[in-house]
């Protein structure tokens, strides 16, 4: 293969559809990471061209224009303006969305003059005679200076005949479509003599953004060309008035709606959505439908999940041969996975009820619904959004503030979002409810193990709610709240680009997470399997020589002394040390075991339990949550896991900051230590104050 | 007295004439708000805030405060 793989980049606004463009020409060859030091997802795909080229297809994020106002939409421009990038695209092309044709050629005609050679992808074709809109693609081929390709990413339509287009990518015209520097050529004749050599929308892309770009020195140019902050906004009103009329004069040839035959389904749609009575019942039933099927829908595929690995741990250590390693596997690694798969259900639901919210285009309107409310909290409409995909995971959803606008808002967003209850959390509750809340009904139809879970999700808003309020108060931070938000046209969600984020995500988040639950729980295991001295080395000698053991049988025999040498492993010693500190919360040291594992990652919970369990318990009970329910408390004589204390872990659970991710997130959106660990200690001092309250007054 | 965005009812249209730039963000300006273009009231919110607008084509939502700056000229409606 001497023939190097040719490079795409798809670049287009938001809602164009630019990612259903990516997945037809990618399929499932996609690969998803991150740009280096930075947490913008990087998403490449592979595709097969005619005359068997073989080209990188990268998803670049979407971007109104070259003027980037985030991290994202910096990608976009650091990628353009580097021409030694390796992924530097060898053609680019510009996905549109033939309603908004007029707003999305900004964009194309500042790719335009980069002078990189560039394809026009007009999407949504399919629905133009629908719209009454036609196009004179030969005029507009000219006036823009490229190829034109029509396409319905929705139906599959005009892929071929674009994969065509882009095989001749050395025919295209690499000529900018208009001459922005007009609009003070005094100004842009002194900047071309002084770098000859360089693009002269570049340098002005220099000048103006805050990009890194290798090859030129950026100070340089600055200082020789510095203009006041109001003096470069006016040139850039300039310019983008300048591109506005050169697309407004070619569109009005190029063309044509015929307004009668549009139909009005949006407005219709839009007055219901967002009605000041109806939006709101409309949008909390929507939530309620979401968080009552999470629960009852995963219900059994998690047991069965949970049943398979249990069955599974006794086949390896009936048929391995005994020994460590068959203890390894059969206690800690097959439980440990387990502990990571029985997620998969619920992530993959929450995922799909997301991604058909953002894909439906009606998160907008709830966006539009919710700011003047979540503006008396100090929040934006747009937390909406993250307060939302926070009930999947924080990490993905303190990444979605990048689009507010003000920095207040956006940092509040930021240190309240984990209140919210994800998705890691889910596993923990659902468990302890299981054990300790009663499956009956209320008022007929009403779960009661469903309304619990339901009202932890609400406490998780609420405390994030009060907690924005609070800080809103304390946070002194000045700057001008701007808030725009694009209201797309309705679609109907495509199966496939939901079918694929949902299994992006849930991948990730089982490799993500898999890899530190499997670990912790290997290290559990050990420190559960081995001690330190005489008490855990001579435990049968110990027992056995007790008169009061000698009328066990050897059965119950066995278990007092696998007890006792879990109390007195490495893992039971450190257990034990805590004890005071959460015994007033209706913990045991085990389940105090579960909660310093879990301060890496929540989930670890359930898997330290059933580490736990599985090494120090009787062996007649099979899964998880059998066992958790068989403890019993040495001393009382009580179930471990009874209301008080169930209700206690829940309110832990809900108010802890116990995710090393979601710090690690929190430090590098906000660029300081200071705000993720005020969050820290916030978040797990309110959790014991409050779990301590609730047990003491229920036990 | 000068007319802005905030005191158009819902369905009607004007033109924008004028602002500040430096009050304004860039990205309104790109998504269409510029001088001479066209705007629709769609829809206010519950609470009276943000509009729902219909600028040159593009539809968005901006907040009261932000309005408040754009200054329009009513387009007559029986012409």
């Amino acid at each position: 293969m001497s023939n190097k793989n040719i490079n795409i980049a798809l670049i287009g606004n938001p809602n164009v559809g630019k990612t259903s463009v990516f997945n037809q020409l990618t399929g499932l060859n996609q690969q998803v990471g991150n740009y280096p030091g930075i947490t913008v997802e990087k998403k490449i795909g592979f595709c097969k061209l005619p005359n068997n080229i073989k080209a990188n297809v990268l998803d670049l994020p979407g971007t109104y224009s070259l003027n980037a106002s985030s991290i994202d939409e910096n990608v976009v421009i650091e990628l353009l303006l580097n021409k030694n990038d390796k992924l530097y695209p060898d053609v680019a092309l510009v996905v549109t969305d033939v309603e908004n044709l007029k707003r999305n050629l900004l964009l194309f005609t500042q790719i335009k003059d980069l002078e990189i050679p560039t394809i026009l992808v007009i999407n949504m074709a399919d629905r133009m005679k629908h719209k009454g809109i036609s196009l004179n693609i030969s005029y507009l081929e000219e006036q823009l200076k490229t190829k034109i390709a029509l396409v319905s990413s929705r139906k599959g339509l005009g892929i071929e005949d674009l994969k065509n287009l882009i095989v001749n990518y050395k025919t295209l015209s690499c000529e900018p479509c208009l001459n922005a520097s007009s609009i003070d050529s005094i100004y842009f004749d002194n900047l071309r003599k002084a770098f000859p050599n360089q693009l002269l929308y570049k340098l002005w892309l220099v000048i103006t953004q805050d990009v890194n770009f290798l090859n030129l020195d950026r100070n340089e140019i600055r200082s020789s060309f510095t203009k006041s902050h109001s003096d470069l906004k006016r040139l850039q009103q300039k310019e983008t008035i300048k591109r506005y009329q050169f697309i407004n004069d070619i569109l009005k040839e190029g063309l044509t709606i015929d307004t009668s035959i549009a139909k009005d389904f949006r407005s219709k749609l839009d007055r219901v959505l967002t009605h000041k009575i109806w939006g709101y019942v409309i949008f909390f039933m929507i939530l309620f439908v979401i968080f009552q099927s999470i629960f009852d829908w995963s219900s059994v595929p998690m047991d069965f999940i949970d049943g398979t690995f249990a069955s599974l741990s006794s086949l390896a250590s009936e048929s391995l041969p005994p020994g460590v390693l068959t203890n390894l596997i059969s206690q800690g690694i097959i439980p440990g996975i387990g502990g990571i798969l029985i997620f998969i259900p619920q992530i993959a639901f929450l995922f799909l009820f997301i991604s058909i919210l953002e894909e439906s285009g009606y998160m907008s309107r709830v966006v539009f619904l919710m700011d003047k409310i979540m503006s008396k909290f100090g929040l934006s409409g747009k937390s909406v959004v993250p307060l939302i995909s926070g009930t999947a995971c924080a990490i993905p959803a303190i990444m979605a503030t990048r689009n507010i606008e003000n920095w207040k808002e956006r940092l509040i967003t930021i240190l309240v979002t984990p209140f919210t209850t994800c998705s890691a959390r889910l596993p923990v509750y659902a468990i302890i409810i299981a054990l300790v809340i009663p499956d009956t009904h209320v008022f007929g139809i009403l779960n009661l193990q469903g309304l619990t879970l339901m009202l932890l999700y609400l406490l998780g808003f609420g405390m994030a709610l009060l907690s924005a309020y609070m800080l809103n108060k304390i946070v002194k931070i000045k700057g001008k709240t701007f808030f725009i938000i694009e209201m797309p046209n309705y679609k109907l969600p495509l199966f496939k680009n939901v079918a694929i984020n949902v299994l992006e995500k849930t991948k990730a988040f089982v490799y993500g997470a898999g890899k530190i639950i499997l670990a912790i729980s290997i290290i559990l295991w050990f420190l559960g399997s081995y001690g330190p001295g005489k008490n855990f080395n001579n435990a049968e000698a110990i027992l056995s020589s007790k008169t009061e053991n000698n009328t066990l049988s050897q059965a119950e025999l066995e278990n007092k002394i696998a007890a006792y040498k879990l109390e007195h492993s490495y893992i039971g010693i450190m257990g034990k040390s805590i004890e005071p500190a959460i015994s007033p919360l209706g913990y045991d040291w085990k389940i105090g075991i579960a909660i310093i594992s879990s301060f890496a990652a929540r989930e670890v919970f359930v898997g330290t339990l059933a580490t736990i369990y599985s090494v120090g318990g009787n062996g007649n009970e099979d899964t998880i949550k059998n066992k958790m329910g068989a403890e019993i408390n040495p001393i009382s004589g009580h179930k471990i896991f009874n209301f008080a204390s169930g209700i206690s872990l829940l309110l832990f659970y809900a108010f802890a900051l116990q995710c090393a991710s979601t710090i690690a997130i929190t430090k590098k959106e906000t660029n300081s230590w200071k705000w993720p660990l005020g969050q820290f200690i916030f978040m797990s001092g309110l959790a014991y104050t409050v779990a301590l309250i609730a047990y003491q007054i229920l036990k | 007295m000068r007319t802005t965005i905030n005191s158009l009812k819902i369905g009607q249209k004007a033109i924008i004439k004028d602002f500040d730039i430096d009050v304004i963000p860039l990205k309104l300006l790109e998504m269409g708000c510029l001088p001479g273009n066209r705007v629709e009231l769609l829809q206010i919110a519950p609470f009276g805030d943000p509009l729902y607008l219909d600028v040159n084509g593009s539809h968005l939502a901006i907040r009261i405060e932000t309005a408040r700056e754009i200054e329009v000229e009513f387009i007559k409606n029986n012409l």
